[in-house]
This record gives structure tokens, sequence and C-alpha cells, in this order.
């Protein structure tokens, strides 16, 4: 990726994102339906659109993941 | 607001039993919680490791860290059982407080060694921080300047605090939240609202493609 790519979907910003609060409080939700492999970038897009924009809720999302799916093995 | 349509569900019988057990008192009530602590400094633990090198922290910072969010996140998750509405299993639920508890304080902990100051603006690293090859600083010269001053001329005072903060001296948004004495959700509107205004300006003056959003 170059620099301008990079700027551009740095700058980029998605209607449907619903912000950190609402991320945060559908997480455990989301993050336990994408580990039974359910479409939740369907069911919720506004979450999904979040995540990929915001470092540390994709960070914690990735923890809980992580977490879900150790219990499950 | 769309995405918020999960309802209360009836409980697992593992959730209705953990529930059970520490809404209740005397011995089973103790032994709950201290099975739950278990399982959050395990999940403690892990999260650490698993963010450990990308930290400026050392093994026994990591585990002080992990058994300090696992104490907190037990004290939180006691304190809102009322809330815990069966909409995923209640382990679940209870892991995202102790990987919450993990990031305030991966935050927290970076103000203890910080490399940067607040006041200070590295726009020389800018085109490093996007990835634009030195070689081809004609290509973009302009471009990087116009971004400057819309920066200077089109965000509000915290808006451009922020975007410095963040974009340019690269400091964590959990650390900016402690330092700013703010929130997660505050922060990234803000930046989100600054992302937005510096597109426009961008895309009125030809740099780049012009389209947005706007967040809650």
């Amino acid at each position: 990726m170059n620099g301008w790519s990079a700027l551009d979907r740095f700058l980029r910003t998605d209607p449907r994102d619903v912000g950190c609060a609402q991320a945060m409080e559908m997480l455990h939700i989301y993050a336990e339906l994408a580990a039974a492999g359910a479409p939740v970038e369907e069911r919720y897009p506004g979450v999904a659109a979040h995540l990929r924009a915001c470092g540390p809720c994709a960070e914690d999302f990735e923890g809980l993941l992580a977490a879900v799916r150790g219990k499950a093995h | 607001m769309t995405d918020h349509t999960a309802v209360a569900a009836e409980l697992d019988a593992e959730s209705a039993d953990w529930l059970r057990a520490l809404a209740g008192t005397g011995p089973q009530r103790e032994e709950a919680l201290a099975r739950l602590h278990g399982l959050l400094l395990r999940i403690a633990l892990g999260e650490v490791a698993r963010r450990g090198p990308r930290l400026r922290l050392t093994g026994p910072e990591l585990d002080d860290l992990a058994y300090q969010a696992a104490a907190d996140a037990l004290v939180a998750i006691t304190s809102k059982l009322g809330q815990f509405r069966g909409e995923s299993r209640f382990t679940t639920w209870a892991y995202k407080f102790v990987i919450f508890e993990v990031s305030a304080k991966i935050g927290r902990h970076f103000w203890r060694h910080p490399s940067v100051r607040l006041d200070a603006e590295g726009w020389e690293r800018l085109p490093d921080q996007f990835g634009f090859d030195p070689a081809q600083e004609a290509e973009w010269r302009d471009l990087l300047a116009a971004l400057h001053r819309a920066v200077d001329q089109e965000l509000t005072v915290r808006q451009r605090r922020v975007f410095v903060a963040i974009v340019l001296n690269n400091v964590p948004l959990d650390a900016l939240v402690i330092e700013l004495a703010s929130s997660r959700n505050a922060i990234y509107k803000t930046l989100f609202d600054a992302r937005r205004k510096l597109r426009a300006a961008l895309a009125a003056n030809g740099y780049i493609g012009d389209d947005g959003g706007r967040c809650s």
C-alpha cells in the first residue's frame, strides 16, 4: 500500500459506524456469534464498520474472540 | 442504533448456574468467585501475552497488569450481574470485562514511560506514518501541505489536539483517554469528525476523492 491509499483509507468514514460505546456494549454478542461462524458483518453492519476503523475496539474484539475460542477448544 | 437489536434470551444451563451461585451467599458464592477469578486471570494472562510483543512491557509488568485486570474485572462483574441479559454465555460476557480492563491498564501504563510530549507536533513524521516514499516527494509534497493547512484551518482546537496526538505522535487512543480524562467513544468521535472534515477539505481542493459519512 502506498501513502496515498493509506491516507485515503484513514480519512474514509463509514456512515454505518456505530462508534465505540455501542460496539463495546455489543462486543460479547458479536464475538460469540463470530466464533460460531455466524454472518456477523451482515447482522451487525454498524459494529462491523466500527471494528474496521477503530484499532482499540478491533484489538478488544480479537482478544475476546481468542478467549471465546480458547474456551471452546 | 440499528445494530442494537439483541434482546434478552433464555439462559443456558451453565450461565444460569453462574448467576445462581454468584447471586447467592456463603461457601457456594465464595467458590464461584474463586472459580470466576481463575478464569478471568487465565484470560488476562493470555491477552497480555497476545499483545505483549507490541508493548513496552516486560514479563513481571505484564503479569502484574493481568492480575490487576482480573481483580478489577471481578469487582465490575459482581456489581453488574443484574445487567447480564443472557444474549451470550455468561463467561463470554464476563471475559469482555477483563479484556476491557487489560486495554485500560495498558493505556494507563503508556504514561509511566511516555515517549512523546502532547504539545509536540511531529509533522516531519507524517510521510512515514502513511508510507509515502521519500524518493517520490515531488508527488506528495503538495498533498501533505494541504493536509497540514486543513488541520490548522478546519479542525476545532480539540479535534486538532486529538489528531496531533494520535496521528502525528502515535499516542495510543486508550492512553489519550486517560490523559484527557475522556472516554474511548468521545475521543473516537472527535477523530471521526476530524477525518471527515479533512477528507472534505482535501476533496474540495481536488487532492482526493469525495465521500464520507458520519458516526453516532
